[in-house]
């Protein structure tokens, strides 16, 4: 039998790998040796303290833009996750029809439409309506962050629903479930691994972003990545860094919980 | 039992597809299932036999036809309105339910209090022998285990008819024999109608009180195992349901007139024209040169219980003849022999093309 084809096995692989993973992760571990700095800046090292820490605990500025950040992550999520369900039920319980693909495209078009286009629409739609509306509240970052974050629930709960059985459905109809009962005792039930992963993505997704809330938001509603953003301009202290290692902790729990929600179970 | 109509079906058509490529699942198709009987939709794949059972079930609405169930008109009910349950093929067991939560969906959709949920439940599962694994996944059965819940499951809510879609295919032989009888129990036990599809003919005779055998859309004969086979009423069901030779010649008062000359006795037979006659390989007798046709020993293939013995007629017509082998094993046969054919009283029957 011919040898297959292993990209492991070309001259090499192993140093390439090592260097690649080197170039992603240095900068990564930098940041976060740096964040336990006793020193003022992230280029010398004076020893360990987590000073850092207590100081970013202790500024109200990021305990404001960090409670705001999440305020508009969970009702992002809540919004995104509900319209991708739907979406997902959608576009995969019935028969095919015409333009299920436009439909699809729709759907994911955030993650296809450069961020910095869509920033600049939204700043311009939602000033029309504060115009109109006087309107000024969080409501603008929350339906922007929704939006953005659709494709990130859609994509693992249709992989979810693709995957169930459909005469699961079928028996439930024939012991005199109705078409709701049906949904809510056997459909969501089996969904829910796949809505909980899709609220997570949706969730760190909006947690993460800088373009479009920079461009979106008003005077004071800074959100975490927004602030840091806003720092470093003034100049880098260990501050950012203990900010930054905190968030890539959150993201690395989610992200965790993600992957051993959507394994196969067997 | 009784003559009492459960299930009627009448001048039911099932169209699939669209224009040029329109497929009659089921070509008017008119059919009586009685009170209280096992009653066995056979045929090959693609004979529309499940699509039968779907329309019954109500999971696909026909294009044309009335479905009846007790004189009700039930054709464009959904399945949730139809006291019908159905046994699936897959299963369809609910993965996030126990054995038990599965067996007491239907009752606990019906509204029923739980107290009676529960009785009937344990009932349910006492009956097909699963209490102790009433708390169980279903993930954690084997594939006769989840029959067995697939089966209690559709009974709870005691149907009027209970509809099982080959529910025996993906088993073992053994396991397959065992819970062919057991279903028979259990039809007898519950004293429910079953209407049953499957593809095997074996199957079909050893439980049903009346099979409908069915090929390309349309039913081809309605009657007990026994009538089906002794009395075929076209070469598709005489061939599908056990061996047959077919013998084709012209019809005469008491018998046919075989090309070679012969004639094969058929009693009040009263065919004129070509006519085409089903002979099991059981009913053939093989005897001395002289008595009835001639034939020539073709080849000998021994089964155990007995031997086929395939013979060529002086036409060169290949029938086969199955001889019940002696204790010696040696039916006293040889390649070559020259035999005289004769047919047992009632063995020759006469079938449409």
């Amino acid at each position: 039998m011919a040898e297959r084809f292993a990209v492991n096995r070309l001259p090499g692989f192993t140093t390439i790998a090592i260097l690649a993973f080197l170039a992603l992760y240095i900068p990564i571990i930098t940041l976060v040796f740096f964040s336990f700095n006793a020193g003022k800046t992230v280029m010398d090292f004076n020893g360990f303290s987590l000073q850092w820490y207590a100081v970013a605990w202790n500024n109200t500025a990021v305990q404001e833009a960090a409670w705001r950040s999440v305020v508009i992550a969970f009702w992002a999520t809540v919004i995104a996750t509900t319209v991708a369900t739907m979406a997902a039920l959608g576009t995969t319980r019935r028969r095919a029809f015409k333009g299920q693909t436009a439909v699809y495209v729709a759907i994911n078009q955030p993650l296809m439409v450069p961020e910095i286009v869509t920033a600049v629409a939204l700043l311009i739609v939602f000033a029309w309506v504060k115009v109109q509306t006087g309107y000024q509240g969080l409501g603008y970052l929350i339906l922007a962050h929704a939006a953005f974050c659709i494709p990130f629930a859609y994509l693992p709960i249709r992989a979810r629903l693709e995957g169930l059985d459909l005469s699961l459905e079928t028996a439930a109809a024939d012991l005199y479930a109705t078409p709701w009962r049906t949904f809510r005792r056997v459909t969501l039930p089996l969904l829910a691994p796949g809505i909980v992963a899709g609220a997570m993505l949706a969730f760190i997704t909006s947690l993460d972003d800088v373009v479009i809330t920079e461009f979106v938001k008003s005077a004071g509603q800074d959100t975490l990545p927004t602030y840091m953003l806003g720092q470093l301009r003034r100049g880098v202290t260990p501050e950012v860094n203990a900010i930054s290692t905190l968030l890539l902790g959150l993201t690395v729990v989610i992200l965790t919980a993600f992957f051993l929600l959507t394994r196969e179970r067997r | 039992m009784s003559n009492e109509v459960t299930i009627s079906a009448r001048n039911v058509v099932k169209a699939f597809g669209q224009g040029d490529a329109v497929v009659r699942a089921l070509d008017d198709v008119s059919v009586d299932i009685r009170k209280g009987e096992f009653f066995t939709l056979l045929g090959p794949s693609g004979c529309g036999k499940t699509t039968l059972l779907r329309l019954i079930a109500g999971f696909e609405m026909p294009t044309g036809g009335t479905i009846l169930l007790d004189g009700t008109d039930i054709t464009t009910l959904p399945p949730n309105r139809r006291p019908v349950n159905t046994v699936f093929q897959s299963y369809a067991l609910f993965p996030h339910l126990t054995v038990a939560q599965n067996v007491a969906f239907g009752l606990e959709m019906l509204g029923r209090p739980s107290s009676e949920v529960k009785a009937r439940t344990a009932k349910m599962l006492a009956l097909v022998k699963l209490e102790a694994l009433a708390g169980r996944r279903t993930s954690q059965l084997s594939g006769g285990q989840q029959q067995r819940v697939a089966l209690a499951r559709a009974l709870a809510p005691a149907p009027k008819v209970l509809l099982l879609d080959e529910p025996l295919s993906a088993l073992d032989l053994k396991l397959r024999q065992a819970m062919q009888i057991e279903l028979k129990r259990l039809q007898l036990e519950t004293g429910i109608t079953f209407v049953f599809v499957t593809h095997d003919q074996e199957e079909a005779l050893t439980m049903s009180d009346r099979i409908a055998v069915m090929s390309a859309g349309k039913i081809q004969q309605v009657g007990s195992a026994r009538e089906i086979y002794i009395h075929p009423r076209n070469r598709f069901v005489a061939s599908f349901i056990g061996e047959t030779n077919f013998l084709t010649g012209m019809g005469e008062a008491d018998g046919v007139l075989l090309g070679t000359g012969e004639r094969v006795p058929a009693p009040g037979l009263g065919a004129k024209g070509p006519v085409t006659v089903s002979v099991r390989p059981e009913q053939l007798r093989l005897g001395l040169p002289g008595q009835g046709l001639k034939g020539t020993v073709r080849s000998l293939v021994y089964f155990g219980t007995d031997t086929h013995c395939h013979l060529g007629l002086s036409d060169g017509t290949e029938i086969v003849a199955r001889l019940q082998s002696p204790a010696s094993g040696d039916a006293g046969l040889t390649e070559g022999q020259e035999v005289g054919i004769s047919f047992a009283e009632g063995g020759v029957q006469r079938v449409e093309d």
